[in-house]
């Protein structure tokens, strides 16, 4: 059976197909979606962990168990795994483990734009790179193959093109791989010096059998045309840009098993073709290794380090042609930036917040990162997820340093980002006694990439009732004791809390609590948050004075009506949180009756 | 040869839907089909796109500027906002329905006026109101369906069995208003 599968789809079902047992993931974009198709399959256990790198540890022990495991995360959560991933390269597996690395070439969602190939040659571990989604699910079969042949871990390193594209995909059928027996063996896995000394050693016969395989396996192959003088290396999403881009004008070798490389394949072809050039996305590695094995070639001398290498690209970096453009004005297109959506509880927040011109704040990645924008201007930086609280801590220490700065900082970051790793920089801030405001802006879900639970909402990744953790609750056991939980869409609680706070020298918390406007109510939200988003709001024309004030929140539901003058809510839009009616000088913005 | 179409809109106006009852379609006459889409802000109110290429053998799975045979927008200001993916020689289809964006809701500037005569000035352009046509059907929520039936006429893909499509992915209740609406956009184009 054939059917139109997203890369992210395919590599599910590609872990359906492999026999895999157990699956680990933290959401992140664009790799969130394997997960969720994962979980969809009842043969295996699907959870979201609180963060990449306890994913991978999970993995880690489900493989050493004797399952076939995986763990998916986006570029940056293998920055976070990464410490596990370098020893388990070391230790190698009991049943087959696959790591999925989600990147980002062109930084469609992310904030930065690193090239994680590098890490399979960091840590020694094979590498996968699939082009289309059929690609994605024969290599994630092939990984569990090689992963238990070779006693490593594999790495298939996607990109987004890879992960959110489209192709078509050949179905097949589960094999059921059974568990294999877990004996004891200290000597694999207790990576002591003592051990991990002749596990470094083994792990050089590792790559050099892997390079064999490399050689071999059909996911590397060359592809010639008659007559060409021109030979094209490339890998991923790359090979076929290339080849919409040289056509029939040129030959390919695609690098679908790249690392440990194949050597000799990639001597034999350069050696075929006047002129080389390698097309790949982010760092120029292969054409760095070209260059060891002393091959000449073109890469990134003509074409952009950074970005997509998409066949328009190709074309105007290497064959200096470019596509005839429509000339036209374009210049009364307004732009359309993202904004917090109507009924966002982190409206009220970040619009109290925006109002202090004397703090600085440090933000952190998820929907509230857009507090940094306009109409709030609430954030002074935003690094890393689960940054928030600490790099708030070093701010605030090298501010009471400074003599007469009286500079104080509020730091802000989510539920699920306090889950996945805020709770380890509260503890510094509480530890190192700093007297930063932290704030964990708690909407019930994992908002941005589109709503997946956390250890906060009572729910699994299977859709299970599950354990609900209670913030206020982890943050007094920390031994914070200025600890308040409020309702964001209250401005007055919101101003006194944050006045209140920015006044104290100890540590404290605030949790804003309230749904994501969007989220699709649990049976406990139902009872916690009886009545939200049930009601509307409108605007009273004889009060409104057309002073813009309500346009402070920034809400895509209210707009300017330029011909009366008056504000104008969109019942459509609108669920009555009310922030806009709280910053209306002349109570013009009414409860809808009912 | 690979025909390039692309949606352009805003997030929330059902463009994943009819991207993906259209590659499904085209998936099942026989034609290699790929599509792309970036959408991680498109719960926010941000601008979404929607790269669909099909024929006998594709590569990339996303277009160029340049390269579109057809760009098919479903609010009006997005169509000039993308109009840079069209090939000089291709079609244009605007749903005349306007979505103002935030710098406009909050008054700092205005919804261009010149939209759909700027592109007219440089493309074959057909324009439509599908989200008012929708309404009339009973339904806001079809304008996506009615552009998808605009999109079949356009491209010639009138032989392929749409209503089996559409059957496959939506409710019985709706089949009917649903298969009205693809009547409706084929229609509009001549």
């Amino acid at each position: 059976m054939k059917q139109l599968f997203t890369g992210n789809e395919a590599i599910a079902r590609g872990a359906y197909e492999a026999g895999v047992h157990f699956a680990a993931a933290y959401p992140g974009t664009p790799s969130t979606e394997i997960l969720e198709n994962i979980s969809n399959y009842a043969e295996i256990c699907a959870e979201w962990a609180s963060n990449e790198k306890v994913a991978l540890e999970s993995v880690i022990g489900a493989s050493i168990a004797g399952g076939r495991a995986m763990a998916s995360m986006k570029h940056v959560g293998l920055n976070v795994a990464a410490d596990p991933f370098f020893t388990f390269a070391y230790s190698g597996v009991n049943g087959g483990a696959v790591i999925i690395t989600a990147d980002e070439p062109g930084q469609h969602s992310a904030q930065n734009e690193q090239d994680n190939r590098n890490y399979a040659k960091a840590a020694k571990v094979p590498m996968f790179e699939p082009a289309n989604s059929q690609e994605c699910k024969d290599m994630v079969v092939e990984a569990y193959r090689v992963s238990e042949k070779f006693d490593c871990p594999v790495l298939i390193r996607m990109t987004t093109r890879v992960c959110h594209g489209k192709s078509i995909v050949t179905l097949g059928q589960r094999e059921e791989v059974e568990i294999k027996d877990y004996q004891k063996n200290v000597k694999k896995y207790c990576c002591v010096p003592a051990n991990a000394k002749l596990l470094r050693k083994n792990l050089e016969e590792k790559i050099k059998n892997l390079k064999e395989y490399a050689e071999k396996t059909p996911f590397n192959f060359a592809e010639e045309n008659d007559n060409t003088t021109i030979g094209v290396i490339a890998s991923g999403a790359c090979y076929h840009y290339a080849k919409e881009a040289f056509g029939e004008n040129a030959s390919y070798l695609k690098l679908g098993f790249s690392f440990p490389f194949p050597d000799d394949m990639i001597s034999d072809f350069c050696r075929k073709y006047k002129k080389i050039y390698v097309v790949e996305e982010n760092d120029p590695l292969i054409e760095e290794h070209l260059l060891q094995l002393g091959f000449a070639c073109h890469g990134k001398d003509l074409l952009p380090k950074y970005g997509e290498m998409t066949p328009d690209v190709i074309r105007k970096y290497f064959l200096q042609q470019e596509a005839d453009l429509i000339d036209y004005r374009k210049e009364s297109v307004v732009d359309r930036p993202p904004a917090l959506c109507a009924g966002c509880p982190h409206r009220g927040f970040f619009y109290e917040l925006g109002k202090h011109q004397d703090v600085m704040v440090s933000g952190d990645i998820g929907c509230y990162s857009l507090g940094f924008a306009k109409p709030y201007n609430a954030m002074d930086l935003l690094i890393c997820m689960g940054g928030g609280f600490s790099i708030g801590h070093g701010a605030q220490k090298v501010f009471q340093m400074r003599k007469g700065e009286t500079k104080r900082v509020v730091s802000v970051l989510g539920d699920s980002t306090f889950f996945h790793s805020g709770i380890t920089s509260l503890i510094d801030v509480v530890y190192n006694n700093s007297n930063t405001v932290s704030v964990i802006l708690d909407n019930r879900i994992t908002g941005m990439t589109g709503h997946q639970d956390n250890p906060g909402t009572g729910y699994n990744a299977k859709g299970e009732s599950s354990a609900m953790m209670d913030i206020e609750k982890i943050v007094r056991a920390l031994g914070i004791s200025h600890v308040r939980t409020i309702n964001p869409n209250g401005l007055k609680e919101v101003r006194e809390t944050l006045d209140t706070f920015l006044k104290l020298e100890e540590p404290s918390v605030v949790i804003t609590k309230w749904p994501c406007a969007l989220k699709k109510f649990s049976k406990e939200d139902k009872e916690q948050f009886a009545g939200a988003f049930t009601k509307k709001m409108k605007v009273n024309e004889e009060k409104c004075i057309g002073c813009k004030l309500c346009m402070k929140c920034g809400c895509p539901a209210t707009h300017m009506d330029a011909q009366k003058k008056k504000m104008r809510i969109d019942a459509i839009q609108c669920v009555g949180c009310g922030v806009c009616s709280q910053v209306c000088p002349k109570e013009a913005i009414e409860w809808e009756e009912a | 040869m690979t025909k390039n179409v692309m949606l352009v809109g805003v997030g929330g106006q059902g463009i994943i839907l009819a991207a993906k009852l259209l590659t499904q379609g085209l998936m099942e006459a026989g034609y290699d089909v790929k599509m792309s889409e970036i959408h991680g802000m498109s719960q926010r109110g941000g601008s979404v796109s929607s790269h669909i290429r099909y024929g006998d053998k594709v590569e990339g799975t996303t277009i160029a500027p340049g390269e579109a045979d057809l760009l098919v927008s479903f609010e009006k200001m997005e169509a000039l906002r993308e109009l840079q993916y069209l090939k000089p020689t291709g079609t244009v289809i605007v749903n005349e329905h306007e979505m103002p964006s935030m710098p406009i809701l909050s008054g700092d500037a205005v919804y261009p006026t010149d939209a759909v005569e700027e592109i007219q000035k440089h493309a074959k352009t057909v324009t439509l109101n599908a989200t008012q046509m929708a309404v009339a059907l009973g339904n806001a929520k079809v304008a996506n369906i009615i552009l998808l039936g605009t999109i079949i006429k356009a491209m010639g893909l009138e032989q392929i069995d749409w209503e089996a499509i559409i059957k496959e992915n939506v409710k019985a209740e709706f089949l009917d208003m649903n298969w009205k609406a693809v009547r409706c956009g084929m229609d509009i184009v001549a």
